[in-house]
């Protein structure tokens, strides 16, 4: 009896021990809260897990990807620590954040992704069908509304006869998306009877409104002749047959980790606020865009700022490339990255920053 | 009696009064209390409505101010522009409720027929009630998946076919259909609200007097007349309740409007082509809306609690109607 009580006195001392040294270390734990764009948040979350298994455990970052949109207010509101945008700070979103902090946002890039045609057509298998500008620009207008049209065979000669006598079914986002935002810069920049202008959710003059990535997935499974925008690493994950298109040079090209890199290797501004509507060099893959992480130029917490800084580093080193690479999003080219580590150790501290 | 008391000599003892007070005080504050809490509850729940209303209007100030009435009948909902209008989302709105209502009253009036005049045994009425009452617990989010994937498909040909034949008169109208539509979305609500109609208007009839029935009976009347002439007639008020809560389901469903209405924000009579709910257009443009978007957005809220007060108020005279016919 006696043995038992010291064991299991022995053993409750040992738990609060355990438990003592467990709060302690939670205490030394930095947590970093982020908020924005869904696109990129399969990367983030996997940069993030990884930076918390294999590099610094104390460093704890969560991410909600509740939208671009809805990711710069909460950076305006001070409710996090940075965000994540697919468009760049623009509008009356900029004006509320000059007012309320007295400087310019600091966005910067940390990555890319392309976005590609992914279509449902019974007899024309991934990479067979070939769009030309004109064509993809009279698709998305409702202008070509058959498979079987005269504008779709010219540039298919080799499939012309397996073309299927089907309306077009066009797929597009229904919910605000900065997938939409590259999409419909492109169609801006390369469309001339494309009037809706470009934003993160336009007046489209056609088609079927889908719900997120998989959502447009879906519908173009479920609709023979549908033809729709999706995330290239969303095609890759569904497997989704997908057309080679026209660049600005004249050429066809097909999605490639290259081919979509150098599209984004071009001179950046100084606000880091690249567009690269269309691409120009001879292989460039026309549909690519960036996005951006929003922070403050001065944080109150010196060991948060470190950390933050230290993490967001470690994401364009040589293993957070790696995770980029291998989710299929486009890593930043070399020049880019000395410019955006100097722009990070230029953030300040100060204690009584606002929030 | 004090004064008897103070007659025999001894001081009257004040605490006998303070101890019937004490006595009768517990069950009494308890009293006092359960009602001030009951109260205190309603006027919680009163205030919650009150302050989502004041908030939403407030939030919609913006867009109110811009827009004006304009926005009722204006159908284009460009956000590179700024230029918002809910003309088609009050349409698909709307008309996917009734066409809902189409399918559910008399799917919902049968069942409840079915399950309470006795034509099957117990062991059949039972099962079909427990399972009528877990269609409302499928999530929406499940039922559009199947509409997804087992609806859209299932119905394609016939909606085809219907198209075809029919597309003269405009609501069957347009090129052949595809895969969402208005129609679809009804479908699916007209069975996620069937539920609603069916368990009111199956109380309804069981708490009708038995001596209705056996009366119309007696005077020899058939199963089917007495079912028709004096059930239906006499639950008439519960059964149109039960429609109008199944219609405030119905306009208030996001989920399957978002999923199945193909989101077009664009004006179709026909209700094979796509088109667009209130309730799908706010879940879908919430997140990456711009400053005078979410205004708009929030105004579009506005108009649908206006629609649902509408149709509140209208079923609350039409079932006081039915009441005084009653009587």
């Amino acid at each position: 009896m006696r043995t038992l009580f010291s064991a299991s006195l022995f053993s409750l001392t040992a738990l609060t021990v355990g438990l003592l040294t467990a709060t302690s270390a939670q205490a030394q734990t930095v947590q970093i809260s982020g908020a924005g764009a869904t696109f990129p948040a399969p990367l983030l979350q996997r940069w993030f897990d990884a930076y918390n298994r294999t590099v610094d455990p104390t460093v704890q970052v969560s991410y909600q990807s509740v939208g671009s949109g809805a990711g710069l207010e909460q950076v305006i509101n001070g409710a996090v620590d940075f965000g994540v945008s697919e468009a760049p700070f623009s509008g009356a979103r900029l004006e509320s954040f000059r007012a309320k902090y007295g400087y310019e946002p600091l966005q910067l890039p940390l990555g890319g992704g392309a976005i590609e045609f992914a279509y449902n057509l019974p007899d024309i298998k991934d990479g067979e069908l070939i769009l030309k500008r004109e064509t993809y620009c009279g698709i998305v207008t409702g202008e070509i509304t058959r498979w079987d049209d005269n504008r779709i065979k010219a540039d298919n000669p080799d499939i012309a006869n397996r073309l299927p006598p089907l309306d077009i079914t066009w797929v597009h986002r229904s919910d605000g998306s900065g997938t939409t935002f590259v999409f419909t810069n492109h169609l801006k920049a390369v469309c001339p009877n494309w009037t809706a202008g470009a934003g993160t959710s336009v007046e489209w003059p056609v088609g079927i409104g889908a719900q997120g990535n998989e959502g447009v997935a879906a519908t173009i499974k479920q609709e023979p002749g549908a033809i729709g925008y999706v995330n290239q690493s969303y095609a890759k994950l569904e497997n989704m047959a997908t057309a080679r298109l026209e660049n600005k040079a004249g050429n066809i090209v097909e999605f490639s980790t290259e081919a979509a890199t150098s599209a984004l290797d071009a001179p950046i501004p100084d606000d880091f606020a690249l567009l690269v509507p269309d691409p120009e060099g001879p292989n460039d893959y026309p549909i690519v865009g960036l996005f951006w992480v929003m922070l403050y130029r001065e944080y109150p917490d010196q060991e948060k700022l470190t950390k933050l800084v230290e993490t967001l580093k470690w994401t364009q080193g040589p293993e957070g490339q790696a995770i980029t690479r291998e989710l299929d999003y486009i890593p930043m080219p070399e020049a880019a990255i000395q410019r955006i580590f100097a722009e990070l150790d230029a953030i300040t501290v100060n204690p009584n920053a606002v929030r | 009696m004090t004064s008897a008391a103070t007659g025999y000599g001894s001081p009257p003892n004040p605490d006998i009064d303070v101890d019937i007070e004490k006595k009768a005080s517990p069950s009494r504050a308890v009293d006092v209390g359960f009602v001030r809490l009951t109260l205190a509850l309603a006027g919680f729940a009163g205030i919650i409505l009150i302050w989502v209303i004041l908030q939403t209007t407030e939030a919609a100030l913006p867009a109110i101010q811009q827009f004006g009435l304009g926005f009722l009948v204006t159908a284009r909902w460009n956000p590179v522009e700024n230029i918002y209008g809910v003309l088609p989302q009050i349409y698909g709105s709307l008309m996917t409720s009734l066409v809902a209502l189409i399918f559910a009253i008399p799917l919902g009036i049968g069942t409840a027929i079915f399950l309470t005049e006795g034509f099957a045994p117990k062991w059949v009425t039972a099962p079909i009630g427990f399972a009528i009452e877990l269609i409302v617990a499928i999530p929406s989010v499940v039922l559009g998946l199947w509409g997804i994937f087992v609806l859209i498909p299932a119905v394609r040909p016939i909606f085809r076919a219907i198209n075809q034949t029919l597309g003269w008169i405009p609501f069957f109208g347009g090129p052949a259909p595809r895969g969402p539509s208005l129609l679809i979305v009804a479908m699916v609500l007209g069975i996620m609200i069937s539920p609603i109609i069916i368990s009111i208007t199956r109380s309804t009839f069981e708490s009708l007097p038995r001596s209705l029935k056996e009366g119309a009976l007696a005077l020899g009347a058939t199963r089917w007349e007495t079912i028709l002439t004096v059930m239906i007639p006499a639950g008439l008020s519960g059964i149109v309740s039960s429609i109008m809560l199944a219609l405030g389901r119905a306009l208030g469903e996001t989920m399957v409007a978002a999923m199945l209405s193909g989101n077009a924000n664009r004006i179709n009579i026909s209700l094979m082509q796509p088109g667009s709910t209130i309730t799908a257009l706010i879940a879908s443009q919430f997140g990456e809306a711009g400053r005078l978007q979410v205004s708009a957005l929030m105004y579009a809220g506005v108009v649908l609690m206006v629609l649902t007060l509408l149709v509140n108020i209208v079923a609350e005279i039409i079932i006081r109607k039915f009441q005084n016919l009653e009587q």
